[in-house]
């Protein structure tokens, strides 16, 4: 590409209809990144979400941080996933780059509320800072009276996961000189009081996190919220709802009707009727994060009352493995039958049937995104005790458009069999204790298009599986298996078959020693991980990842 | 939601419930492919004639799996810290013979029906729920394999063992301590139910 003129590269590739063809295109093109106003990184595997990948595996953030500030500093945007960042990374991101925007970190660790005090303070046109489920160590309330008084463009503030106290005063000034607030979300020290005082100067506020909602406040207080609620017209959006009591349930009434997003799901407080009591009102809803406490009669309730939902999520209140859940079968397939729109799902509960994927997969066939997860692994059906092949079949066959599934109870090769048959769209599949045989993980790289990640624990494929189809990898973004039964033979093999791939292998039991010993070696690794590489080897892998 | 609670005693009789089952291996509970109240899990409505013998697929994993349920740790800190500010009051519960405790909370159940329905559902592998006392308000749980019968009993605030039911719940709910579900061939020393509720 270096013997084209920019203009003429640039004006091939604005043909380029689709973004991410674009964004593909700009990662090789090192004439565009001095250019880069955006960058997104995601760091550990997925499956680091559930404590797989030990502590200290990497995703550092530093090294990008400091290339981008020596190699393009008119950087504005900066997202990052399942990353390790530190206080002196964002100290560094603060003061290099003049022009930025917006800061996105999404379940990531390693920093304190220090380095936020350090964005606050430099970020001068800070539109956006956008906290997701990090893991932030609280230093004191400083950093949220680091705002200047010259900052007056924020746009989008989330900090709901930070654990410490807030300076309610800093916070009422900070909203109170940024009127373009279109997303504010508090965190659990944010009292009633302090939110009403903050939502009188957010009329354009359109989705707002609440702080505690404990009813050791008086209904004065709850007055006064309900009061200033009303005045946010433009509203669309709630969660938060920190120690909810039951009592403040009907103070949210008014808001109701205009809602398209709802975050119940960090709520254990309200009960199914409490829950229904609101949703019932919530006619325009599009989407719902609720816990397993909405029991499947809440879920009838919602399924009669919200035609337009798109997306569900109901997560465990129990997370013992064969605990108690209010939640069967039966409630999903009341909500596919009332909500035909229903496209992205994430559903916990204890037990499954075929007939009801069979009937949600004929109700509901735009799924984009189906998650399933039936607490106890293995689980049969629950009529028939027979395996739930046939109903994952249903699913893929009849939701055509399905990008992302995760699968489980108790299911032979036979699901995968459907699944590479039938699942065409699929790029992201998540397998846990799950198939019989190699010849189920070969269904999927065989039949899968358009896969890009795959991620198994707990299944018996092994190197026959690994091995039958590697230049598959090469069109992925990543493979992760944990407790299959692959050895360390078969990555060797792996690794020498595709040097374009990074093959690392984690075993917990100290296995430098072990691992070092004979290259003929059938011991099974406890955690592979496989992904594309144009740099070779990354040089922070700690010693007890091996990279073959 | 209704796990089913009336399984009559006269469900097929499996080999009696091993007690190399309840040594102290980590199993999950109803993990064992020849569990017999693995078929009481199902519906209550559910009168098919099933087999329950019947051998399900591999045996489940012997340890308690790690990440699993797949929720990020996030959620699960947030969830504990609100359930500890909710005033929720989690006590342990003990069933003789079983390999682990459970914690149950107390502040989550509105009476004894509902909170024994509870403890019922958390050890449904070892035992089978049975309506079957006079009032019918304090149903029994039996060991579907062996008959015997188990009583509900709790530790108070003195440290004496009482029988659960004999106060109103909430007087319950205050001094409970903790739970045992004792073989009632044991339970002779507690004192006697009153059939006030």
């Amino acid at each position: 590409m270096t013997y084209f003129p920019e203009e003429v590269v640039e004006h091939i590739f604005s043909f380029l209809p689709s973004h991410s063809d674009r964004n593909t295109v700009s990662l090789v093109c090192k004439v565009w990144f001095p250019k880069l106003r955006v960058l997104t990184v995601k760091g550990k595997p997925h499956f680091a979400d559930f404590n797989l990948v030990p502590p200290d595996w990497g995703g550092y953030a530093a090294p990008w941080i400091e290339a981008a500030a020596r190699g393009c500093v008119g950087l504005e945007e900066l997202r990052m996933k399942r990353m390790v960042v530190s206080d002196e990374g964002l100290e560094l991101l603060a003061r290099s780059f003049p022009r930025f925007k917006a800061l996105v970190l999404i379940s990531c660790e390693g920093f304190s509320t220090e380095g936020l005090a350090d964005i606050a303070s430099h970020c001068k046109f800070l539109r956006e800072l956008d906290l997701q489920e990090n893991d932030v160590e609280d230093r004191g309330p400083r950093w949220l009276s680091c705002f200047p008084d010259s900052c007056t463009s924020l746009v989008s503030l989330n900090f709901a996961c930070i654990k410490g106290e807030v300076d309610s005063a800093s916070l009422e000034r900070l909203v109170a000189k940024s009127p373009n607030l279109r997303s504010l979300r508090l965190n659990r020290a944010v009292s009633v009081d302090t939110l009403s005082k903050i939502l009188m100067h957010t009329p354009n506020l359109e989705d707002l996190g609440t702080g505690n909602l404990t009813d050791e406040f008086q209904t004065e207080s709850y007055l006064r919220l309900t009061n200033a609620l009303e005045k946010c017209k433009m509203l669309k959006s709630l969660s938060g709802f920190w120690d909810a009591s039951p009592v403040c349930v009907p103070f949210i009434y008014p808001l109701c009707h205009q809602l398209t997003g709802l975050n119940l799901s960090y709520t254990p407080t309200l009960d199914y009727s409490d829950l229904t009591r609101m949703i019932s009102r919530c006619v325009k809803l599009q989407r719902l994060w609720v816990l397993d406490c909405i029991s499947d009669k809440g879920l009838q309730v919602v399924a009669s009352s919200c035609k337009d939902l798109q997306e569900l999520r109901v997560f465990p209140s129990d997370f013992y493995v064969a605990g108690y859940s209010a939640v069967t079968e039966e409630g999903l397939v009341a909500i596919s039958s009332g909500c035909p729109k229903l496209s992205s799902l994430l559903y916990f509960c204890h037990q499954m049937t075929n007939d009801a994927l069979i009937t949600i997969a004929k109700n509901c066939p735009n799924f984009i995104r189906f998650r399933l997860c039936i607490l106890e692994p293995r689980k049969p059906d629950a009529m028939t005790n027979q395996p739930l092949d046939e109903g994952f079949g249903a699913i893929v066959r009849e939701c055509k458009g399905l990008r992302r599934l995760s699968i489980s109870g108790l299911l032979t090769d036979k699901v995968f069999m459907y699944i590479g048959k039938y699942a065409k769209h699929l790029e992201m599949l998540s397998i846990a204790f799950a198939g019989d045989s190699d010849d189920g993980m070969m269904h999927v790289l065989n039949g899968c298009k358009n896969l890009r990640k795959l991620e198994i624990r707990d299944s018996p494929f092994g190197d026959g599986a690994l091995l039958g189809n590697v230049a598959k990898y090469e069109t992925m973004r990543s493979l992760w298996m944990s407790s299959c039964n692959v050895t360390l033979k078969g990555c060797e093999i792996l690794a020498s078959k595709m040097p374009m791939l990074n093959v690392e292998i984690m075993n917990e039991l100290d296995g430098s020693s072990e691992m070092e010993e004979n290259p003929g070696d059938f011991s099974k690794v406890e955690k592979l991980y496989v992904y594309r590489t144009t740099a070779g080897a990354r040089g922070d892998a700690p010693n007890f990842v091996k990279i073959l | 939601m209704s796990t089913s609670s009336t399984n009559s005693a006269a469900s097929p009789a499996v080999s009696g419930l091993d007690y190399d089952d309840t040594a102290l291996t980590l199993a999950l509970p109803g993990s064992s492919s020849t569990d017999p109240a693995a078929a009481d899990r199902k519906r209550a409505h559910a009168d098919h004639d099933h087999d329950n013998n019947k051998q399900l697929q591999p045996p489940s994993p012997k340890a308690r799996a790690v990440g699993w349920p797949p929720v990020r740790a996030y959620r699960r800190n947030a969830l504990r810290e609100e359930a500890a500010a909710a005033g929720c009051k989690l006590v342990k519960v003990a069933v003789d013979g079983a390999p682990y405790l459970r914690k149950v909370d107390l502040a989550a159940h509105d009476g004894y029906a509902p909170l024994l329905r509870a403890l019922h559902a958390m050890f449904a592998s070892c035992l089978a729920f049975v309506r079957g006392a006079e009032d019918g308000v304090l149903a029994r749980l039996v060991d579907s394999a062996t008959g015997a019968e188990y009583v509900p009993t709790y530790e108070d605030k003195d440290g004496d063992w009482m029988l659960v039911g004999d106060v109103p719940f909430k007087m319950f709910v205050d001094s409970c301590k903790r739970i045992r579900l004792m073989k009632s061939s044991e339970a002779v020393n507690l004192s006697p139910r009153s059939s006030s509720q």
